[in-house]
C-alpha cells in the first residue's frame, strides 16, 4: 500500500480570500442605506432637544397637512416598553411620557423624500416641563429630585457585591498593600456606517425589516414586542453591516419608528440616520471610575485584590446590567488571585445610553489593572515582567470567581513580545522622552449565557447537499466585517473535504437561517464554527458511507478531501463530489443536516455568576513604544509588537487583520477618542454632545498608524472549532494600558485617565505627584456582600 | 416652510457614459449618484466632508462627492465611482489586492479608498510607504486598523508596474 503524506488541512490555517472580498470592492454588497423598493417612502425622527424633561403636549397638525407628509405618530403609536436584556424594558420607539437625554426621539413621519420629511419635523411643537438632569455619576448618586427612571435606588441603576475568599484577611497579611484610581472616559463605535433600515409590511400580517444589524435575533424579537406582534409575524435581514464593534446590536428607535409607519402606510418605508444621530445611538464604552487594592508577599506574590467601579450608564439599561458585571468578572484570568472582592453601580445619566463596545466592559478595568501592576513592581522595585510572571495563572485552570481556563498561551505571547520588543533591555534605560510599556489582557469567546434564559442553542447552521455539488450553508450569524463568512466557508469545506469554491453562504435572515444569537462576544468563530463542524461531519459521513458500500470496502480504507473521494490505496477512480452526493441521494435520499452549539454549564455557584464564563478565553500581551514630547505633551506611538493566542489561526491574513484593527481602535481609546457632552463641566445647553462630527470627535488616521508586528500563538483549544479562538476583541485590551505604561517610561508621569491628551501629560509634568487622574471614587453604600467560596475550597456540587 | 427648490435638467458623464438626470439644485453628486443613477458602490460616512467614503474621481482627481453639486460637474467632465473601476468583469488590481488580503473588513470605506488610491497610483506607479499614507489620510476606515489597506496597494502598484513592463 502506499501512503502519500497529506497535510494535515486543506482549507483552514491557509489565508482564504473573503466570499465578499469581491463584491465589497466592486461596489456590488448592497448596504441596508443601498436597497430600494418600489413606492418606497422616507421616515425622519423627531429627537428631544432636553436631556431630562415631561413632555406636556405634541402639536403634529402643521406636520400632517404638509404636501407629500403620508404620515406622522408619536408615542401613542408604539407605547409597549422593550429593551434587550429581560431585566432592562425600559425603552420606547417614541418617548411618550418623559424624554431622558437629548436625542431621545418623540416623534416620526414619513414622507415622498427626506427632505419633505425633515420639513414636516421643523413643524412639529414639543412643550417640556424640564426635570432635574445628572449628568456625570456624582450628580446620578448625590442630586436630589425626580430620578430618570422609577426605581428603589434612585438613579442607581444597578449594583453589584461579590466576595471570594477572604480579602480582608489577604490584604492584612501582605507584606504590602498598594490602591490606585483610575478613570476610564467614554467614546463610540463609530462605525463607518450610518445605521439605515427598510421596512416592508405585508398586509397578511408580516413584516419584512432590512436593516443593519449585528444581530437580526435580537431585533427580531424587540421589535415584534416593540410593534405587538407575534415574533412569527416578524422577519428580520441583515445586508452586509458597514461596521459594528457593539454599537449596532439591539432595536433602535428609528427601526421601530419605519416599522409602524409601514404598517400604517402600507408602503416601505426607509429611515437612514445622519452621523450627529449616530453620535446619539451611541451604546458605546462606558465611561469607568475605578479603585483597585492589592495586597502582595514580599517576593511579589499576589495575594488578594479589592476591586470598586462606578459605571457611568447613560440614560437607560440597553446592556448596561451585564456591562456592569463585566468591569468585575475577568480581573481573575491572567493571574492567579487568592482573594477577590468587587463592588460596583452603574448609574443613570442624562445622556446617549452606553452598552457595548469591543470589549464590552472590560478594557476600563483591564486598563487600570495594567497600570496599577506596572506602578506596583515599580514601587515594589521589581522588573515588571519579573512581577507578572510570577503569578500568571497557566493554562487548565480556575479562578477565584469560579471561570475555567483551558487553553492558555499567555506565557509564550509575553516571552515572543519581550524578545521581539527587547522590553526588558530596553525599559527603564530609554532616553527622556522616549519609552516602552507592557501590557496583557484576555477576552471570552463567546458569552456562556444567552442574554435571556433559555437552553437552547447559541448557533445552528443547516447545510443541504445539491447533486450539482453545491453545499448551501445557512447560518443566523452575520458579518460585520470581521470574516464569519470566510470563517464558515473554511470550517464546513474542512470538515466535509469539499472545496471552498462549492459553498454558497445564506446568512442572518430570520425566516430562512436558523439561529445565531448575533456578531458579539466574540463568540461567532466558536459556536457557529462548532455548529457547522457538526452539520458537516453529518453529512461527511452519509457521503463516506454510501461510498463505501458502493465501492465495497470499509469505510476508513476511503478518503474525502478537496471535493474528491478516493480510495487510501489509490486503487480505483476518484469519486467528484457530485458523484459522491448522486450517490449518496440515490442511497438514502435528499441529503441536508443541522448542527448547533451550546456552550457547556459553567459558571459558579452564586448569583451574577452568569458573566463571565466561556468556553474559553483568547490571551494576549503588547509591547508598545512611544515618543513623548515634554514641551507640548504630545504622544506618539512609534512600534507595537503584539502577541495573540488564537488557539488554532483558520485564516492567518484575517486573523491578522483583526489584531491591526483592534490595536487601532486601542490607540483611539487612549489618545484621543472621547464622548463628551456640555454640562459635564460647567453650565451651558446640557447633555449635548460636544463634538457630534467626525472631524471634531478625533480617530487615528493613516498618520497615526504606528509600525505594528503581530505574532500568532497556536494554543489548540480542546473545544475550538479546529482549536481556534476568537481575535476580533481580545487584542484591543493590552494596547490601551501599554501605551500608559508607555508614557511613564518615556517621561516618568502616571496618566490614570484616558484619553492620554497632551494636556494631561503637561499636568502631569507639572504637578508634585507626578500623576494626572481621578483623587477618589465616591463612597457609595454597596449593597450586603456575597460571599462565595473559591473552586478550591467548595465542596463538589 | 421653504419653498421646494427648483430642478435642473443635467448630463453627467459618469463611468464612460452620458446619463441624464432632472434633479433639485442643491442635491449633492453624493446624493444624485446613489439615488438618482443608482450607484449605491459610492457610500456617505458624515455628508460633511469628513470620512472620505464617498469618494468619486472626477477627471481623474479624488472628490468629496457629498461636498459636489452635480451642476459643477456635468459633461464633459467624466465622473468615475467604483462601478466603474473594473475592466468590464475584469476587477481593477486594486479591488483584487483588497480582497485578496483582507484590506476591505466590513467594505464600507472601501469605494473610496479604492479611487483615492488609484489616483495615487495614476501619478505615482511606484508610491513609497508615505506616499500612500498621506494620500489616504482623508479616508477613514474603523475596521483595518490601515496596514492591511497599505499593504494592498503597495501590491497592487506591483502588478500593475508588472503588467506595464
Amino acid at each position: 500500500m502506499t501512503v502519500v503524506a497529506e497535510p494535515e488541512f486543506d482549507v483552514v490555517g491557509t489565508n482564504l480570500r473573503k466570499p465578499d472580498g469581491l463584491p465589497k470592492t466592486t461596489g456590488a454588497a448592497r448596504f441596508a442605506d443601498d436597497l430600494k423598493l418600489p413606492r418606497m417612502i422616507f421616515c425622519r425622527l423627531l429627537r428631544a432637544t432636553r436631556p431630562h424633561a415631561r413632555i406636556v403636549a405634541i402639536d403634529t397638525s402643521a406636520a400632517e397637512t404638509l404636501p407629500g407628509v403620508c404620515a406622522v405618530i408619536t408615542g401613542d403609536a408604539l407605547p409597549i416598553k422593550y429593551g434587550v436584556l429581560p431585566v432592562g424594558q425600559d425603552e420606547q420607539a417614541l418617548c411618550t411620557d418623559k424624554v431622558r437625554y437629548v436625542g431621545d426621539a418623540v416623534a416620526a413621519v414619513a414622507a415622498v423624500d427626506e427632505e419633505t420629511a425633515e420639513r414636516a419635523l421643523d413643524l412639529i411643537e414639543v412643550s417640556y416641563a424640564e426635570l432635574p438632569t445628572y449628568l456625570t455619576i456624582e450628580e446620578g448618586l448625590t442630586r436630589p429630585g425626580e430620578p430618570i427612571h422609577e426605581g428603589k435606588f434612585g438613579n442607581a441603576h444597578r449594583a453589584v457585591a461579590l466576595e471570594f475568599g477572604d480579602v480582608d484577611a489577604a490584604l492584612a497579611g501582605a507584606d504590602h498593600v498598594f490602591e490606585d484610581t483610575y478613570f476610564f472616559q467614554g467614546n463610540t463605535h463609530l462605525p463607518l456606517e450610518q445605521h439605515a433600515c427598510v421596512a416592508e409590511w405585508n398586509p397578511a400580517g408580516k413584516l419584512t425589516m432590512w436593516t443593519s444589524t449585528q444581530s437580526p435575533h435580537y431585533v427580531h424579537k424587540e421589535l415584534a414586542k416593540a410593534l405587538g406582534l407575534r415574533e412569527d409575524q416578524v422577519r428580520v435581514i441583515a445586508p452586509p453591516v458597514g461596521g459594528g464593534f457593539g454599537g449596532k446590536l439591539e432595536l433602535f428607535q428609528h427601526e421601530a419608528a419605519a416599522a409602524r409607519l409601514a404598517m400604517l402606510t402600507g408602503r416601505p418605508v426607509k429611515s437612514a440616520l445622519n452621523r450627529e444621530e449616530v453620535f446619539y445611538c451611541h451604546r458605546g464604552r462606558h465611561p469607568v471610575l475605578m479603585w483597585v487594592k492589592t495586597g502582595w508577599s514580599s517576593d511579589g506574590c499576589l495575594l488578594g485584590m479589592d476591586f470598586q467601579s462606578f459605571v457611568d450608564g447613560g440614560a437607560y439599561t440597553s446592556y448596561g446590567a451585564a456591562s456592569l458585571y463585566y468591569t468585575g468578572a475577568l480581573q481573575t484570568v491572567c493571574e492567579h488571585i487568592p482573594a477577590y472582592r468587587f463592588q460596583g453601580v452603574r448609574v443613570l445619566t442624562n445622556k446617549p445610553p452606553c452598552g457595548p463596545k469591543r470589549g464590552h466592559g472590560t478594557p476600563q478595568p483591564r486598563y487600570a489593572l495594567e497600570c496599577h501592576f506596572d506602578s506596583v513592581a515599580e514601587r515594589l522595585g521589581m522588573a515588571v515582567l519579573d512581577l507578572r510572571r510570577k503569578n500568571f495563572l497557566g493554562p487548565n485552570a480556575q479562578t477565584v470567581n469560579h471561570l475555567r481556563i483551558t487553553s492558555n498561551g499567555l506565557e509564550q505571547c509575553v516571552d515572543i513580545v519581550d524578545h521581539e520588543s527587547k522590553f526588558a533591555e530596553r525599559t527603564g534605560r530609554l532616553p527622556f522622552g522616549k519609552g516602552v510599556g507592557f501590557a496583557v489582557g484576555a477576552y471570552l469567546c463567546g458569552a456562556g449565557l444567552p442574554l435571556y434564559w433559555n437552553d437552547m442553542p447559541h448557533s445552528a447552521v443547516d447545510i443541504r447537499l445539491d447533486r450539482s455539488g453545491l453545499v448551501t450553508v445557512s447560518c443566523g450569524q452575520i458579518d460585520i466585517g470581521q470574516g464569519s463568512n470566510a470563517m464558515l466557508v473554511t470550517v464546513v469545506s474542512e470538515a466535509l473535504g469539499a472545496r471552498p469554491e462549492q459553498i454558497s453562504l445564506v446568512s442572518a435572515d430570520t425566516d430562512l437561517t436558523p439561529i445565531d444569537l448575533g456578531s458579539y462576544s466574540s463568540r461567532v468563530t466558536f459556536m457557529a464554527g462548532n455548529a457547522a463542524i457538526s452539520a458537516a461531519n453529518q453529512l461527511r459521513n452519509l457521503l463516506v458511507n454510501a461510498a463505501a458500500d458502493e465501492l465495497d470496502v470499509p469505510v476508513d480504507e476511503l478518503v474525502l478531501r478537496r471535493g474528491e473521494l478516493w480510495r487510501r490505496d489509490r486503487l480505483g477512480p476518484k469519486l467528484t463530489f457530485p458523484e459522491l452526493v448522486k450517490l449518496a441521494e440515490s442511497h438514502g435520499g435528499a441529503l441536508t443536516a443541522t448542527g448547533s452549539y451550546k456552550p457547556p454549564r459553567l459558571g459558579g455557584p452564586y448569583k451574577g455568576s452568569g458573566v463571565g464564563p466561556s468556553p474559553a478565553y483568547s490571551y494576549s500581551a503588547a509591547v508598545v513604544e512611544v515618543d513623548v514630547d515634554p514641551l507640548t505633551g504630545w504622544v506618539t506611538v512609534d512600534r507595537v509588537w503584539l502577541a495573540h493566542d488564537i488557539g488554532r489561526a483558520l485564516n492567518p491574513v484575517l486573523v491578522e487583520g483583526q489584531i491591526e484593527g483592534s490595536i487601532y481602535m486601542a490607540l483611539g481609546e487612549v489618545l484621543m477618542e472621547e464622548q463628551e457632552f456640555r454640562g459635564e463641566r460647567g453650565p451651558r445647553v446640557l447633555g449635548v454632545h460636544r463634538i457630534p462630527s467626525m472631524l471634531e470627535y478625533k480617530s487615528p488616521t493613516t498618520f497615526e498608524t504606528p509600525e505594528i508586528r503581530t505574532f500568532l500563538i497556536e494554543s489548540h483549544d480542546p473545544e475550538g472549532p479546529f482549536g481556534a479562538k476568537e481575535v476580533g476583541q481580545g487584542p484591543l485590551l493590552p494596547v490601551i494600558p501599554a501605551v500608559a505604561n508607555a508614557v511613564h517610561d518615556a517621561v516618568g508621569v502616571r496618566i490614570d485617565e484616558t484619553p492620554i491628551t497632551p494636556e494631561k501629560v503637561l499636568k502631569a509634568l507639572e504637578s508634585a505627584a507626578k500623576r494626572h487622574g481621578p483623587a477618589r471614587v465616591p463612597s457609595y453604600p454597596f449593597p450586603r456582600l456575597i460571599k462565595v467560596a473559591p473552586p478550591w475550597e467548595s465542596v463538589a456540587p | 416652510v421653504l419653498p421646494r427648490s427648483p430642478r435642473l435638467p443635467l448630463t453627467l458623464h459618469v463611468n464612460g457614459q452620458d446619463l441624464d438626470v432632472f434633479v433639485p439644485v442643491h442635491k449633492t453628486l453624493l446624493e444624485v449618484l446613489r439615488e438618482d443613477l443608482d450607484l449605491t458602490g459610492t457610500k456617505h460616512g458624515c455628508e460633511l466632508g469628513e470620512c472620505g467614503a464617498c469618494a468619486v474621481l472626477i477627471n481623474g482627481q479624488p472628490v468629496l462627492s457629498c461636498l459636489a453639486l452635480p451642476v459643477e460637474y456635468q459633461a464633459p467632465s467624466s465622473i468615475l465611482t467604483v462601478e466603474g473601476l473594473a475592466d468590464g468583469a475584469t476587477p481593477h488590481p486594486l479591488q483584487d489586492a483588497f480582497a485578496e488580503l483582507g484590506a476591505a473588513q466590513c467594505g464600507y470605506c472601501t469605494p473610496g479608498m479604492l479611487l483615492t488610491a488609484k489616483a495615487l497610483l495614476d501619478a505615482a506607479p511606484a508610491p513609497t510607504r508615505d506616499q500612500i499614507v498621506e494620500a489616504l489620510s482623508g479616508n477613514l476606515c474603523r475596521c483595518t486598523g490601515y496596514v492591511k489597506i497599505f499593504e494592498a496597494v503597495e501590491l497592487a502598484a506591483g502588478r500593475l508596474r508588472e503588467a506595464v513592463a
